[in-house]
């Protein structure tokens, strides 16, 4: 007997939330056990060691570190569900509000570096595939392999000082220029939108020139990995014998990689391009921190140097959350997209 | 393979063949044979530091402070005068330090809850495979960070963070070959013979699991230093004055534009040694695990 469809959708459905709450509730315990557990004493990491007692005693009880772990952490998770981070000690802002304001310039610089992966990093996959075992496959294969193992940090050092220093073909760290910041207004908290749309051409073309090289770095990091998932993708597809019989017919050779086989690569690739912008987000915490770029990365790190934890952990808990649903939905995509995945299996 | 060979007599024997055997695949592979060269002397010069280097790595010398690449220092010298080409000498001691710290810390641990979560099944496989899905979830460089942050940086601390991120895809890889392997023929054999199930996960199952986990360990070690070096950057792995790569760049980054080679060399390093280890991972993959393809 088999069960109606909408039932059988349903479940699935259910199934699926859960085992996404499941995962975020992982991270919060992750990030609380790292906060509260892993140092010796997280009084100490936020007050420092020539805290006078009684500022020592009242953070103690602030924390609420006399009540039971479990307590502590139902505590935790109910002001995370409220969307309270708690403080950030650096900036004295709420964590919360600090992440989302710097939130957009990451997304901003991780997106152009993924379309810049997306757009070189896919033909060369195809054509490694398409030359398998040959030269144009052996030099492709190596400069993703060089992409795989170059310290992205120390290529945009690197990069600023040939290109900025150097060359001076493009702006140095920032996002755009000293005399421009702040002149154009805030809609959408990505640079290049928002000055087209008060019509700053200049600023446009400025903020352009700030951008490339970060967006060109994470552009090659993505690559990489991109390039390297498109060649083992369409190996298999060009082994596959519909290929075959669309050659036996006549058909083109663009037409049977292009139409045919990428074609069916695609659905796969959905969710190598998901998880490396999840990469690309996390990436840019070096690359931003190289070049002042005021994103989430730049945060952290400052956070970092100031032991700041709750907004370290703040921006972990952000950046996970993300990277867990670009997980779920590339998951999601993918079944939705590839018909075999419906029936039966999974 | 052109003559047929008589059969092993022994099973030192068939061992011995089968090593030729994979060395002579192994050295037709150039860009292989080149990651193993470089590997090699990653490790003879960590053991050999002291003979290689031609200062002092922690000498401070202001004088020479910011030196320029020359005859004396090979590389430059750094803010305090420190002989780069030296310090990275002595860099490749903390670099292997790091990379094997987290893997015989990281692949033990993953191939031990893979293994315990493929051969039980039921609960403990739900269990442990959810435990790992969530730390495969999170972002790995930013858990690190944290954990270290929390901790407190340090070069043992680094290599604990690097450990626990790292361990989840172990896990991954050892329950699906424990899957393959625990209802075959000659395990249940060992079953039947009266074998504990501990007896049969380690001897008879974890053995199966190696190629594949040589594999990915590889590949891992590439990640590892570039990651620990992340950490050095960010000033969260090994403090000074130890000479780590990461750490290195990280105070060549205030001179980038006057005195570059203060943060490039070190750079190099850390590239060279990270791509000798793709490049070996890679040529392993087609020898060890022809199935892989398939299954990724």
């Amino acid at each position: 007997m088999r069960k109606p469809r909408v039932l059988k959708r349903l479940r699935g459905v259910v199934g699926f939330l859960l085992s996404l709450a499941v995962t975020l509730f992982g991270l919060v315990l992750l990030t609380f056990l790292i906060g509260r557990v892993v140092p010796i004493d997280p009084v100490l990491k936020i007050v420092g060691e020539k805290a006078p007692e009684a500022v020592y005693q009242r953070v103690y009880l602030e924390l609420g570190l006399d009540k039971p772990l479990l307590v502590q952490f139902g505590n935790y998770l109910s002001q995370l569900v409220r969307g309270d981070f708690g403080v950030s000690f650096s900036t004295t802002r709420p964590v919360l509000k600090d992440l989302l304001g710097f939130f957009p310039a990451t997304l901003e610089l991780a997106t152009i570096g993924l379309l810049i992966g997306i757009f070189f990093g896919v033909p060369m996959g195809v054509a490694s595939a398409y030359w398998h075992d040959k030269w144009p496959d052996h030099v492709l294969r190596l400069v993703g392999l060089v992409g795989y193992s170059v310290p992205i940090f120390w290529l945009g050092l690197v990069a600023l000082f040939v290109f900025y220093y150097l060359l001076n073909w493009v702006s140095g760290p920032g996002r755009v220029d000293v005399f421009f910041q702040g002149v154009v207004p805030n809609v959408t908290g990505a640079i290049l939108i928002d000055s087209l749309l008060a019509g700053e051409k200049e600023i446009f073309r400025n903020a352009i020139s700030h951008m490339a090289l970060p967006a060109l770095l994470l552009g090659y990091y993505s690559l990489a990995y991109i390039s390297r998932m498109t060649r083992s993708v369409m190996l298999q597809e060009l082994n596959h014998e519909y290929v075959l019989t669309a050659r036996l017919k006549g058909a083109r050779e663009v037409s049977v990689v292009m139409y045919h086989a990428l074609r069916n690569a695609a659905i796969p690739l959905i969710t190598v391009i998901a998880l490396s912008y999840g990469g690309l987000l996390e990436g840019s915490v070096l690359i931003e921190t190289i070049f002042g770029w005021p994103g989430i990365g730049n945060y952290l790190f400052s956070s970092l140097l100031a032991a700041d934890m709750n907004a370290v952990l703040g921006g972990t808990i952000l950046v996970g959350t993300v990277f867990v649903l670009l997980n779920t939905f590339s998951d999601l995509l993918y079944r939705i997209a590839d018909p075999r995945s419906q029936d039966g299996k999974a | 393979m052109t003559e047929v060979a008589a059969a092993p007599t022994s099973m030192r024997q068939a061992r011995a063949r089968e090593w030729r055997s994979f060395v002579r695949r192994f050295s037709r592979k150039p860009l292989g044979v080149m990651g193993l060269v470089i590997v090699l002397a990653l490790v003879f010069c960590a053991i050999f530091a002291p003979m290689l280097a031609t200062h002092d790595p922690y000498a401070i010398s202001l004088p020479e402070r910011l030196a320029a690449p020359s005859a004396t220092y090979w590389l430059g010298a750094d803010e305090l005068g420190r002989d780069i080409y030296s310090r990275i000498i002595y860099g490749s001691r903390l670099t292997l330090f790091i990379v094997v710290l987290v893997v015989v810390t990281s692949a033990p641990i993953g191939l031990l809850i893979g293994v315990i979560a493929g051969n039980y099944g039921g609960m403990i496989d739900r269990v442990f495979m959810r435990v790992t899905d969530v730390f495969l979830a999170v972002p790995k460089l930013l858990l690190a960070l944290a954990f270290v942050a929390a901790l407190g940086p340090g070069i043992v601390n680094a290599a604990l963070a690097i450990t626990l991120t790292a361990w989840p895809p172990y896990a991954r890889l050892a329950r699906a070959e424990t899957l393959l392997i625990r209802n075959t023929d000659y395990v249940n054999a060992v079953r039947l013979a009266g074998a504990s199930e501990w007896r049969i996960m380690m001897l008879h199952i974890v053995p199966m699991c190696t190629s594949s986990v040589i594999v990915r360990m590889t590949f891992d070690m590439a990640g590892i230093i570039l990651t620990a070096a992340g950490l050095g950057f960010i000033g969260l792995g090994a403090q000074p004055p130890l000479p780590e790569w990461g750490a290195m760049i990280s105070t060549g980054r205030k001179f980038i534009f006057d005195q570059w080679w203060v943060a490039t060399a070190p750079g190099f390093a850390i590239f060279i040694v990270s791509l000798a280890f793709n490049l070996l991972g890679d040529a392993l993959r087609d020898l060890l695990d022809p199935h892989l393809r398939q299954r990724r």
